[in-house]
């Protein structure tokens, strides 16, 4: 890394940019447009498509594993293995097959994702208790009516729980994406490592908390309202 | 396949170069998890005894868990600039969240019977926490620290980007160490995640009680979402 800072060119550079003192907000104003906008944009799409495409899989994967035991192991495994590969490794690994492409980010991405929802999901669906599925079968419900109607509504909490770990990680991990391609808030995280450039540094690494906290927020409100039940059995006890 | 090859033999070829940036990981995890253990599991645990704080104790978990490795160094790069204490801050500020959660829902969580039961044979409250409510928590609580501990391993090598050595130095310069020695360090870190895991695994065992004693679940990397689904 370098001898001190190396002060970027930026015309008639402010006496706090010149200096590199920790925070200038005048910069981060006159370059939000340009640089932060952007890539809090694309730090976006990058998790919202990982963990949608990342759910779909996991969510096929546990379905099939909740119907034939069997199928839990091998899937389990896979994602396991998956999610021990350090994510800077994994990404620059991957750059031989799908390029210096958003495809190879979201390939990792959403390798990621799959261990903590394809868990999640399964051991929702088998959370429901034995009393339940009874008095479902004495009702008459089908398997499907019981999947459908008992099993996934029981489910929704934890899967609701899975999807904010998984979305969460893949914020961090997607910072950690821009090592291969220049897209998402790791960008100017690592574009200001280069000359340690304090303001832009610290901009982008609080925009990537604060996505990531709100994200979480988002989900919680998320979970409260798509299960009112859960709330209302916290009041009563 | 033959790039694996490539790696292993990678990792015999450059063994001195491995075992001195694994050293520098290792310090750097270690002192990570320490000073992370010495200020999260008292706090907890007498939180959690006293029942109290469990709004501070559970939220600091979901932002803890919230914060992104990489933008948490990139912060205090800015703030403590280049180098092993930066790197350091920074990997305890993200050892805690989930070493402190735990630690204090496993103790708030001991079954209440159980407490009053060891207050009615005439236990004092520091006799009822140490005999009673510390035995009962350790699963919950060792789950926080396999947690952390394989969250740390991880995300030491981050620190390469902030002067802070380690296994990430190979990682991130591929230019020079080439695609084995990508694969060949990524095994090495993948590596010490688990045995990090396994170590704290068996100093669980150690301390559980005999008649406690049943199966420690052997390594899973799922002590991830299962330290999260304790608080959803």
């Amino acid at each position: 890394m370098n001898e001190g800072p190396v002060i970027p060119d930026f015309g008639q550079a402010a006496s706090c940019v010149a200096e590199n003192r920790l925070f200038c907000p005048d910069w981060v104003r006159d370059n939000w447009g340009a640089v932060f906008q952007p890539a809090l944009i694309e730090h976006v799409k990058l998790t919202v498509i990982a963990v949608a495409v990342g759910f779909v899989i996991a969510f096929a994967a546990a379905l099939v594993a909740h119907r034939y035991g069997a199928a839990e192991r091998p899937f389990a495994i896979f994602s396991a293995i998956v999610y021990t590969i350090p994510g800077i490794a994994l990404f620059q690994l991957l750059v031989p097959f799908t390029g210096l492409s958003v495809l190879t980010v979201e390939v990792a991405l959403v390798g990621y994702t799959l261990l903590i929802l394809f868990r999640n999901v399964l051991e929702g669906l088998r959370a429901a208790p034995p009393e339940v599925l009874e008095a479902a079968r004495g009702m008459g419900l089908t398997r499907r009516q019981t999947l459908l109607r008992v099993e996934l509504p029981l489910a929704l909490p934890a899967i609701v729980a899975g999807l904010r770990v998984a979305t969460v990680s893949t914020i961090a991990l997607a910072t950690i994406a821009a090592f291969v391609i220049p897209e998402g808030l790791g960008q100017p995280i690592f574009s200001a490592l280069r000359n340690y450039f304090k303001t832009e540094i610290i901009t982008a690494g609080v925009l990537a908390i604060l996505l990531a906290v709100t994200a979480d927020l988002l989900l919680v409100l998320a979970q409260r309202l798509l299960t009112p039940w859960a709330s209302a059995r916290r009041l009563a006890t | 396949m033959s790039t694996f090859i490539d790696a292993l033999q990678f990792i015999v070829d450059r063994r001195e170069l491995l075992l001195d940036k694994t050293w520098e990981h290792l310090l750097l995890s270690g002192a990570a998890i320490g000073l992370a253990l010495v200020l999260a599991v008292p706090l907890g645990v007498v939180l959690g005894h006293l029942h109290r704080g469990s709004f501070v104790a559970i939220n600091l978990a979901n932002v803890g868990r919230a914060l992104p490795s990489l933008a948490v160094i990139a912060i205090g790069l800015g703030f403590l600039g280049f180098g092993f204490t930066n790197v350091l801050v920074a990997l305890v500020v993200l050892a805690v969240p989930p070493i402190l959660t735990n630690a204090y829902v496993a103790v708030d969580e001991v079954e209440p019977e159980a407490v009053e039961a060891a207050r009615g044979m005439g236990m004092t409250p520091w006799q009822i926490l140490r005999r009673v409510e510390l035995p009962l928590a350790l699963p919950l609580l060792f789950a926080g620290i396999r947690t952390a501990a394989v969250y740390v391993v991880a995300s030491a090598t981050l620190a390469a980007i902030a002067g802070g050595g380690g296994l990430g130095e190979i990682l991130f310069n591929q230019a020079s160490y080439r695609v084995e020695g990508l694969v060949g360090a990524a095994i090495v870190v993948s590596a010490l995640a688990f045995a990090a895991d396994l170590l704290f695994g068996g100093i669980q065992r150690l301390l559980t009680p005999r008649g406690l004693r049943t199966t420690v679940p052997a390594f899973e990397p799922d002590v991830v979402p299962a330290g999260t689904a304790v608080v959803r």
